[in-house]
């Protein structure tokens, strides 16, 4: 395969391992969301956490994967996006610090003040990491304050009050609206009675929050937002060095994608019809039909974020030309096809021994069930 | 601006939530194969008592896995986070392992970690059994990508810089894997997992056996404990990391500086057991020698000579001055890829690239360095000996204990009358947490010996940071040891509160200080 096609068949990879994050381990965040307000006592609370209790571990490596796969695929975005983004990145860790362990310890210990201060440590854990994920994208769009000098190392600017603006925080909300729908229409599957009811019109109310914000979103960009365009000649076989192009800040450039590929309209269209298909699946009680179209939707969202910054990745406001794009931020042509060769090879099989552990876990979780599994379940 | 303060704590920060993360995964990669170990007698026998042996070693397994998965996202942020040079020079050869790593090992672990607990009822024995190995294969593979990742940076191999990208790049994959030097650390730490994992089985029914309790129970553990560990502990110390030394620049000037070896000694080098390192006369006082052991331990021969930290120096100083030249001609190529004299001079001294960037620590402009700074940098590329030194030596003396003590257990095992050695079983419990203190010391060798170096010969630490401000490093650094303090006061506590309780926090009904009810008397032990 040549390196132009690699590079993107990479920034497709990235994506597709974002997008199974959000489906897979968005839905964990999005019960950890929901817990403090959908389940009233500790033996509702306990059906939530154990509707995901065999399955949130594989599924949070979605996340550690991705990470790992931008370091292997993506080396300078990485340094650079971590680094710069620092105390974001550190609040998104210490807020998932309380995923592992609230999961495991909350039920070990019969005192209601410690349990009820993990179930608020899950809250944090599934909430406060899609927020600033969210938040990391708007940033993106708005361009980062970053330069490389000689050596490529990057230095950035900004502070983190700077990530916290209007657009970056409404996109976080689309975010967190986007996985608590998942987290919603997962529960509906899993849970029935109160919970059940509750969830159901959560999914709902989620559904609904995410649609908007997410077409206020897209006004946004369109209309004021200025977008990233590189001006020079594009050799996407070239080796790649980020400091070899020049790039000008153009209005409308985020849009340019659309115009030059109509097809991708589809991209943002999947997140409306999927957003819309949640919505009226989970009033039709439809709960896995709802469970899928707003998976579609974390697609569409995810990929919409994509296909508007195309080809970068992250645009630089303070020095454009250090701007990382897909052609220019990536590994090398053999590092690319070698971790091409493991995704194909262990992508599927992980697809399909995750799909055998829901299916051996598959059923509702009932209060009669946990309380009569008191000392072995969550 | 880089400083050494924001070195120097980028360090401390790394250091600390590395140290910390490995408080947990000895247990879980040992564990989880116990675990296997057990549940195959559960299986093979019928016998319950294997199966409350599974589920409640399990539960421990549990409690201490879940800081090990906390723990170790942090360690792949921090990458990012903190070493963002570092990331971008290498992360073509270090990310691969990190993200298969991913693929192969810990989604298997983790993904089949939930039916290893939540499954029993739904699966069955072979099944469940099968889930457990997977659950296994995937800690241990995980184990093994990570430190062909750790050992690239021993023993930097199957790469090569490329001016243009401004970075290293890997050029062979399978050399990268079958590094000897990350083969010898995998099949070390692991077996030092399970060394981990087998004291901690022992030691824990030992109490129970000094209290009289779980007796049935508590003595088929103490029986796998001790053979496993036994195996484990053999392993450890016959195919000991040092095997990878003779492997590679980094490991010689490790293992001089472990030895606290000024001179090159004629083959084979003696070993010194006791020694005052005087690193500013660069010779040891009191030193006490046992003849031949260091040349058979470093060389595997007896003709293989070690380098000594003088000739080591004498050999580095040429490759800085060397490295002057490479770096100068890189510098040149930057600001013009077709200069075609940058490009001969360059070639000509690529090899010390890594040399010349260790003056960037004195100088920008490393073609402008004077004699003081290079000697300076000739001197930082021996790690600090007196550390080294002793850290090794606990290590190796923990090694011998636990042999000792791996050993007798499994003699009176066979004997079978170790419920009346009273001594044995109290020295089994106390000896509990001393693999975490051997584990930590091991990785203050394995990479404290590393330094000047992140990637050894070809990116010094102090040009790896990200570029943050010191305040940031300070706060962030406080807020770990914040959250770890407050983590492992929790973890400890649930960790004792359930070792005390015992089997009977399984509620069968069948184990000290249960009341027998309804629900378990159907469930008789078909062999009690």
């Amino acid at each position: 395969m040549d390196y132009e096609t690699l590079k993107l068949v990479w920034w497709l990879l990235v994506g597709a391992l974002l997008v199974g994050f959000a489906i897979m381990d968005g839905h964990d965040m999005g019960v950890g969301t929901l817990l403090p307000f959908v389940a009233k006592t500790d033996l509702e609370r306990r059906v939530l956490l154990n509707t995901v209790a065999p399955h949130w571990e594989g599924n949070q490596v979605w996340f550690v994967t991705a990470g790992g796969a931008i370091f292997a695929a993506w080396p300078l975005v990485y340094a650079t996006a971590f680094s710069g983004f620092y105390w974001a990145m550190m609040a998104a860790l210490w807020a998932l610090f309380f995923r592992p362990v609230g999961f495991t310890y909350r039920s070990k210990v019969h005192n209601p003040t410690w349990r009820s201060a993990w179930d608020w440590g899950l809250f944090i854990g599934g909430a406060v990491p899609p927020v600033i994920f969210g938040v990391a994208f708007g940033n993106l769009l708005l361009g980062v304050p970053f330069s490389f000098n000689d050596y490529l190392m990057s230095t950035y600017t900004g502070s983190f009050w700077d990530l916290l603006n209007p657009f970056s925080l409404l996109v976080g909300v689309v975010s967190l609206a986007m996985i608590t729908t998942q987290g919603a229409n997962y529960l509906m599957m899993r849970t029935e009675g109160d919970i059940y009811r509750r969830v159901r019109n959560a999914s709902a109310l989620a559904s609904v929050v995410t649609l908007a914000g997410f077409a206020a979103a897209g006004v946004w960009v369109a209309t004021a937002i200025p977008g990233y365009l590189i001006t020079s000649a594009i050799d996407a076989n070239a080796l790649p060095d980020p400091l070899a192009k020049t790039v000008v800040v153009q209005a409308g450039a985020w849009m340019a994608n659309y115009e030059r590929w109509p097809l991708t309209i589809a991209v943002p269209a999947l997140a409306f019809a999927g957003l819309l298909a949640s919505l009226l699946f989970s009033r039709m009680k439809q709960a896995g039909l709802a469970f899928w179209s707003s998976s579609v939707a974390s697609a569409g969202i995810i990929g919409t974020a994509g296909v508007s910054l195309f080809p970068f990745i992250m645009p630089s406001s303070t020095d454009p030309r250090s701007s990382l794009t897909v052609y220019d931020a990536v590994s090398s042509h053999f590092t690319l096809g070698l971790m091409l060769a493991a995704t194909v090879i262990f992508l599927p099989l992980i697809v399909v021994y995750t799909s055998w552990c829901y299916k051996v876990m598959w059923g509702k979780v009932t209060t009669e069930f946990v309380a009569a599994n008191d000392k072995s379940v969550y | 601006m880089i400083t050494e303060e924001l070195v120097d704590l980028s360090r401390l920060q790394f250091a600390v939530t590395a140290l910390y993360h490995f408080l947990f995964v000895p247990l879980t990669i040992g564990l989880a194969v116990m675990l296997v170990v057990m549940e195959l007698t559960y299986v093979i026998t019928n016998r319950p008592v294997y199966k409350d042996m599974v589920r409640f070693w399990g539960k421990l397994f549990g409690i201490n896995f879940a800081l090990g998965v906390t723990t170790g996202i942090t360690m792949e942020f921090q990458f990012g986070t903190n070493w963002a040079y570092y990331s971008h020079y290498v992360g073509d050869i270090f990310g691969a392992p990190l993200a298969i790593e991913g693929l192969m090992a810990f989604f298997l672990e983790s993904t089949f970690i939930g039916l290893f607990f939540f499954g029993w009822d739904r699966l069955n024995k072979w099944q469940h059994f099968m889930v457990t190995v997977l659950m296994a294969l995937g800690s241990n593979l995980s184990a093994l990508w990570i430190l062909i990742a750790n050992g690239w940076m021993q023993n930097p191999v199957g790469s090569e810089f490329s001016f243009i990208t401004m970075r290293m790049e890997m050029t062979d994959f399978w050399a990268v894997v079958f590094n000897p030097v990350a083969q010898a650390k995998f099949v070390h730490t692991v077996s030092a997992g399970y060394v981990t994992a087998s004291l901690f089985v022992l030691g824990i029914s030992s109490y129970y056996l000094l209290k009289g309790r779980d007796l049935e129970f508590a003595r088929r553990s103490f029986r796998v404990a001790a053979g496993f560990g036994f195996a484990s502990v053999l392993s450890v110390i016959v195919l000991g990391d040092e095997s990878g030394y003779t492997v590679g620049e980094a490991q010689q000037t490790k293992m001089a500086a472990i030895e606290a070896m000024w001179e090159t000694e004629p083959a084979p080098a003696s070993f010194t057991v006791f020694a005052i390192p005087n690193e500013a006369e660069m010779r040891n006082d009191y030193a006490l020698h046992i003849p031949y052991v260091m040349g058979l331990i470093g060389t595997r021969s007896l003709t293989k000579e070690l380098p000594g930290i003088k000739e080591i120096k004498a050999k580095n100083h040429e490759r800085i001055l060397s490295g002057i030249h490479a770096v100068t001609a890189l510098e040149a190529l930057r600001k013009n890829r077709d200069d075609a004299a940058a490009l001969a001079l360059f070639e000509q001294h690529k090899a010390d690239l890594g040399f010349g960037l260790l003056l960037k620590k004195y100088t920008v402009d490393v073609s402008q360095a004077t004699p003081a700074m290079i000697q300076q940098a000739v001197d930082d590329t021996i790690p600090d000996v007196t550390p080294l030194f002793w850290s090794f030596r606990i290590m190796v003396a923990l090694g011998f204990a636990f042999l000792a003590l791996f050993s007798l257990a499994l003699f009176y095992s066979i004997k079978g009358n170790f419920i009346e050695k009273k001594w044995l079983l109290r020295w089994a419990l106390w000896f509990i947490p001393l693999p975490w203190v051997a584990a930590e010391l091991g990785w203050v060798v394995a990479e404290y010996g590393r330094q000047p170096w992140t990637i050894y010969g070809v990116l010094p630490t102090h040009l790896s940071v990200s570029n943050l401000s010191v305040g940031n490093v300070y706060a962030s650094l406080a807020g770990f040891v914040i959250f770890y303090t407050v983590l492992l006061v929790i973890e400890v506590y649930l960790m004792q509160k359930y070792a005390r309780l015992g089997p009977a926090s399984l509620g069968t009904g069948r184990y000290f200080g249960e009341t027998r009810h309804g629900e378990t008397a159907a469930v008789k032990p078909a062999h009690a």
